[in-house]
């Protein structure tokens, strides 16, 4: 019956507890939402991203940055375990979550999921209502009552500045909304779960400025509540909105044609953008190569 | 340049009458028409065929509809009490087979193929399996019904006598009698025949359904039976729906299968308490029974001998094409509606 | 990692227990996975058992028969004991190929107008058409092709006119294998297993025209040469089976001929050909592997189409051998549908039951040859677009 389990499942098992954090790789510090270490993301036997070294703290926002193709998606998309998804995808390395490693064979994607939100590059509000959406994750988790829903996906509206806008249309289709409305949506969406963490993965995207300023606004407000990470193709809107950046790039093997995203530099925003200590970093910034 | 001095005006003549010549591509035009009468022979064909359905069938739906729709299988055609009721029946209960059989496995098979099933060779055999199996022919199926519950295998004979033990001692007589050709035979058979038909058609509306459903569903900590449950399936829904209409349709229609597991062609005694209790209920899938295209094709071939069974037949496939061609519809245009929602 | 703002209440430490979920809800999830599977499984035991009652009579009857009875008999008399095979595959051709003149050129050339030609509208009106058309029950077309096909077509046209279309065709095949092989030979070549290939391919569409001219005059010089049978015939049969054929064969033409890129087309009348040239130079080369494709699985739908030839065929239980279209005769699946109606039960001697399954054997063997021959060639259009 081992063709019941999906394939992932068979995978997980075989890769993460020979690389269990040893004794001497540091302390974990309380304070960070996420460690990382020797993590290394593949797809059948091509690895994507490699040896990535994280510390993500509590309430900030970290930006993932770096040219198209270097990974920083699918670096994002392993923090709650969407990769997981892709069958062929695997992870290599360690990755704490709060000291829990997040790989480790017991770990339910499921349960990580609902403690660590996501939104996503396109908009993909549900064909149903407005409220339905925003409901949709307290529902699974197990609530019913009406009250108690309705308090949620109003609060959530309220946290992701949509409230005002859709108070009076709540049955209405999200699918009839603006590109910008509907990630809004989307990002109350994941706050209704009551998440630790949002990732977001270049949520603007597929928005026009005016939209992508409103965004970026509400990140700074979410930011009191939530510890966020986003990617983003946009220098400019990490510099706007996050405390720390990592950069990746990726290198070209010559034989096979293939990319291997890797972690150049990982600091505070304003050191990565004023003074980064890799030529890289520096060239990528200054719009030299990228 | 030459061509400057003559005037634009000139040029400009002689351009227009350049890309204004028409009407010298005589292949093309031939080609063009070739195609268009292969259509319009087909939509013809179709035309004439209807007509010719219609007008053989036609003084028994003016002059007796109702006791032809009440009436039931008789030895000659100026019975009074000849008919299609049996055959209704008996199509109705096939199609109630097929809807509790076929529906439910073949979309659960889908969603299997689609959701579930690994990327490995196990998944590309079922995947194989499923596809060689819509591509035999339908009389196969009717050698696999004859042989199954006609003629009795090692296990359907054990099934059968597990199933009237239990029916025995609740009423003191058999429920299922192998070696017959019953109503039960007749409706698994189609199910049979009709599954592949389901599960392909299935499989490609839930392929069809985004990605980016089913991640934001995944996104906010929903486990894989909820994505399917809450996402996938209604997304998929008209797209399955379709799909289960043309097979139940096609099952309606069928005969092949139902010749090789034994139908009534010629007389059958009708039955009177259909729905007066729960052993009567039971009791006619395991009698012998008859549908509609098993009507028309005894009716056929029994017109060789009684010229009044021609009309007959005619009339009765008026009646099974009305319902086919209705259900055909309902399915295009659902999907051609859906299409069109989403652009 | 200095400026970490943390003057909140801690949050509780996270166990590796509280990310393992309710073990209930995981149980859940892998019952309802099991569900799916087994429903998945349903096809796999059915394609068993399939194959497994087809071998397993088939087999009692490959080893219990007289060989002598299923060659050169007089014809197929299964409750009589005599199984003569070239009987019914010869009878199975003939539908076969007459069919598919029916369908072949009609299925594609609606395939080809609907997909390169027809406006919106026009495909909206007619498309409907073909849709309906496929979804007419058999035994409907067999009354067609019994009280209509035979009567006003065939028996109408007769024999001679059956002189003339097989001289047509005899021609028309003779100068499509002339072209090709001026055009294959025109070119100079150096290897020589072109050449060997060239050659082979040359010897069997000859041996293929020589088949063809021979099955039409041996009809054609029959005694009863200008006779044609009364009520039903394999001709009429044949026809209605076409017709039946029509709405496949242009369905899967038309997927071919529209998973042709549009670039292609724009790059033709980009270089000022016209739409005729652009569609036979340029739609069906790409397609033409989608097209082969069509004809295929056309020729196994029909291979197994049942009941026109069961009641338009002109044959009931038994059948003379016969080469002639006009002649009343039973293909192998009718052979296996009139065996099997009338009485209560398949009765005759001995192996009469276990001969149903020996033809369903070859009939199953064969459709399974052509349907994987034809998911072979749909599978190289999808990978060259």
């Amino acid at each position: 019956m081992a063709d019941l389990t999906t394939a992932i499942a068979v995978k997980e098992s075989t890769l993460t507890t020979e690389h269990a954090l040893s004794p001497d790789s540091g302390p974990v510090s309380d304070d960070m939402v996420f460690q990382t270490r020797d993590l290394s993301v593949y797809y059948g036997d091509f690895r994507a991203v490699r040896d990535v070294e994280l510390a993500i703290p509590e309430r900030q926002i970290t930006a993932l940055i770096g040219p198209s193709g270097c990974g920083k998606s699918t670096v994002l998309r392993s923090f709650n375990r969407m990769n997981d998804l892709i069958p062929t995808a695997r992870v290599d390395g360690t990755l704490l979550y709060r000291g829990v490693d997040l790989y480790a064979d017991r770990v339910d994607p499921v349960e990580v999921r609902r403690r660590i939100g996501m939104v996503f590059q396109k908009p993909n509000p549900f064909p149903k209502s407005i409220f339905d959406n925003v409901a949709y994750g307290p529902r699974i988790a197990g609530i019913r009552k009406k009250g108690e829903l309705n308090d949620i996906v109003e609060a959530s509206l309220h946290k992701a500045a949509l409230w005002d806008e859709v108070k009076d249309r709540l049955s209405a289709s999200a699918t009839g909304m603006s590109g910008g409305q509907q990630q809004r949506l989307c990002i109350a969406r994941a706050i209704a779960s009551s998440p630790d963490v949002l990732l977001m993965d270049e949520p603007c995207s597929a928005l026009d400025p005016i939209a992508t300023a409103r965004i970026e606004d509400l990140m700074a407000e979410l930011k009191n509540d939530y510890t966020i990470m986003i990617v983003t193709h946009n220098m400019q809107q990490a510099a706007r909105v996050s405390d720390r950046t990592a950069f990746f790039t990726a290198e070209v093997d010559i034989h096979t044609d293939q990319r291997t995203g890797l972690l150049v530099e990982y600091d505070l925003t304003t050191t990565i953008f004023s003074n980064p200590a890799d030529e890289r970093t520096e060239n990528y910034i200054t719009g030299r190569f990228g | 340049m030459a061509l400057g001095t003559i005037g634009d005006q000139d040029v400009a003549s002689r351009v227009e009458a350049t890309i204004q010549r028409r009407g010298r591509d005589v292949r093309g035009t031939g080609f063009r028409f070739a195609l268009f009468a292969a259509l319009g022979i087909s939509t013809l064909i179709l035309v004439i065929l209807l007509v010719d359905v219609l007008t053989d069938g036609w003084p028994v739906l003016t002059d007796r509809l109702g006791d032809f729709w009440s009436g039931t299988l008789r030895s000659r055609s100026s019975d009074d009490s000849l008919g299609i009721s049996q055959g209704i029946v008996g199509s109705f209960w096939i199609a109630v087979f097929v809807a509790v059989l076929a529906f439910p496995i073949g979309i659960a098979a889908a969603v299997y193929l689609e959701e579930y099933a690994p990327r490995n060779w196990f998944t590309s055999v079922l995947d194989i399996v499923v596809r060689n199996l819509a591509g035999v022919p339908s009389v196969v199926y009717g050698l696999l019904g004859l042989f199954l519950f006609v003629k009795g295998t090692a296990v359907t004979n054990w099934f059968v006598d597990r199933v009237n033990n239990r029916w025995n001692a609740w009423y003191g007589e058999d429920l299922i009698e192998l070696g017959q050709s019953t109503l039960f035979a007749g409706g698994v058979t189609l199910a049979v025949l009709v599954l592949p038909i389901v599960i392909i058609t299935a499989a490609e509306a839930i392929r069809a359904v985004p990605q980016s459903l089913r991640e934001g569903a995944y996104g906010v900590g929903a486990t894989k039976w909820e994505v399917i449950k809450s996402q996938v399936l209604p997304f998929a829904a008209p797209g399955i729906l379709t799909g289960t209409l043309l097979a139940l349709a096609r099952a309606v229609g069928e005969a092949a299968p139902l010749i090789l597991v034994g139908a009534i062609t010629g007389r059958l005694a009708p039955r009177d308490s259909m729905f007066s209790g729960l052993e009567d209920f039971f009791g006619q899938f395991a009698d012998r029974f008859t549908a509609m295209p098993i009507v028309i094709v005894g009716w056929v071939q029994n017109s060789g001998r009684d010229e009044g069974f021609g009309p007959a037949a005619g009339a009765a496939i008026v009646v099974l094409l009305v319902f086919v061609i209705i259900m055909n519809s309902i399915a295009v245009l659902l999907r051609n509606y859906f299409e069109k929602k989403r652009g | 990692m200095t400026d970490v703002i943390d003057d909140s209440i801690p949050p509780p430490p996270l166990t590796l227990d509280l990310l393992a979920g309710p073990s209930r809800r995981r149980l859940k999830e892998r019952l309802i996975s099991a569900v799916f599977f087994a429903a998945a499984i349903v096809s796999v035991i059915i394609s068993v058992l399939i194959m497994f009652s087809l071998v397993r009579e088939a087999w009692t009857f490959i080893t219990g028969v007289d060989w002598g009875v299923t060659w050169g008999e007089a014809g197929w008399f299964p409750r009589r004991g005599l199984y003569d095979m070239p009987t019914l595959l010869v009878s199975s051709v003939i539908v076969t190929v007459v069919a598919m003149l029916v369908a072949g050129p009609l299925g594609l050339g609606s395939a080809i107008y609907l997909s390169e030609y027809a406006s919106r509208r026009t495909r909206s009106i007619l498309k409907p058409v073909l849709e309906v058309l496929a979804g007419v029950p058999s035994v409907v077309l067999g009354f067609f092709a019994l009280f209509f096909i035979s009567p006003q077509l065939i028996e109408r046209i007769g024999r001679n006119a059956w002189l003339l279309i097989g001289a047509l065709i005899i021609v028309t095949y003779a100068a499509v294998v002339a072209l090709w092989a001026r055009r294959q030979f025109a070119e100079a070549t150096v290897a020589r297993a072109v050449i060997i290939k060239r050659v082979v391919w040359l010897t069997v569409f000859v041996a293929g025209g020589l088949l063809l001219a021979w099955w039409v005059l041996s009809v054609a010089g029959e005694a009863d040469a200008f006779a044609v049978k009364r009520s039903g015939q394999l001709a009429a049969a044949a026809v209605g089976v076409g017709i039946l054929t029509i709405p496949l064969v242009a369905s899967v033409a038309e997927d071919a001929l529209a998973s042709v890129p549009r670039e292609l087309r724009e790059a033709s009348a980009g270089l000022g050909a016209r739409q005729a040239t652009t569609t036979v130079q340029v739609v069906l080369p790409a397609a033409v592997s989608g097209i082969v494709a069509a004809f295929i699985i056309g020729i196994s739908r029909a291979l197994g189409e049942t009941m026109v030839v069961f009641m338009a065929g002109g044959a009931a239980d038994a059948a003379q051998f016969t080469s002639s279209p006009f002649d009343g005769g039973l293909t192998m699946t009718a052979g296996m549908a009139s065996l099997a109606t009338g009485t209560d039960n398949v009765v005759g001697e001995g192996l009469t039951f276990q001969s149903l399954y020996f033809v369903g054997l070859v009939l199953f063997l064969l459709t399974l040859l052509l349907n994987i021959v034809a998911g072979r060639f749909v599978a190289r259009v999808r990978e060259r677009y």
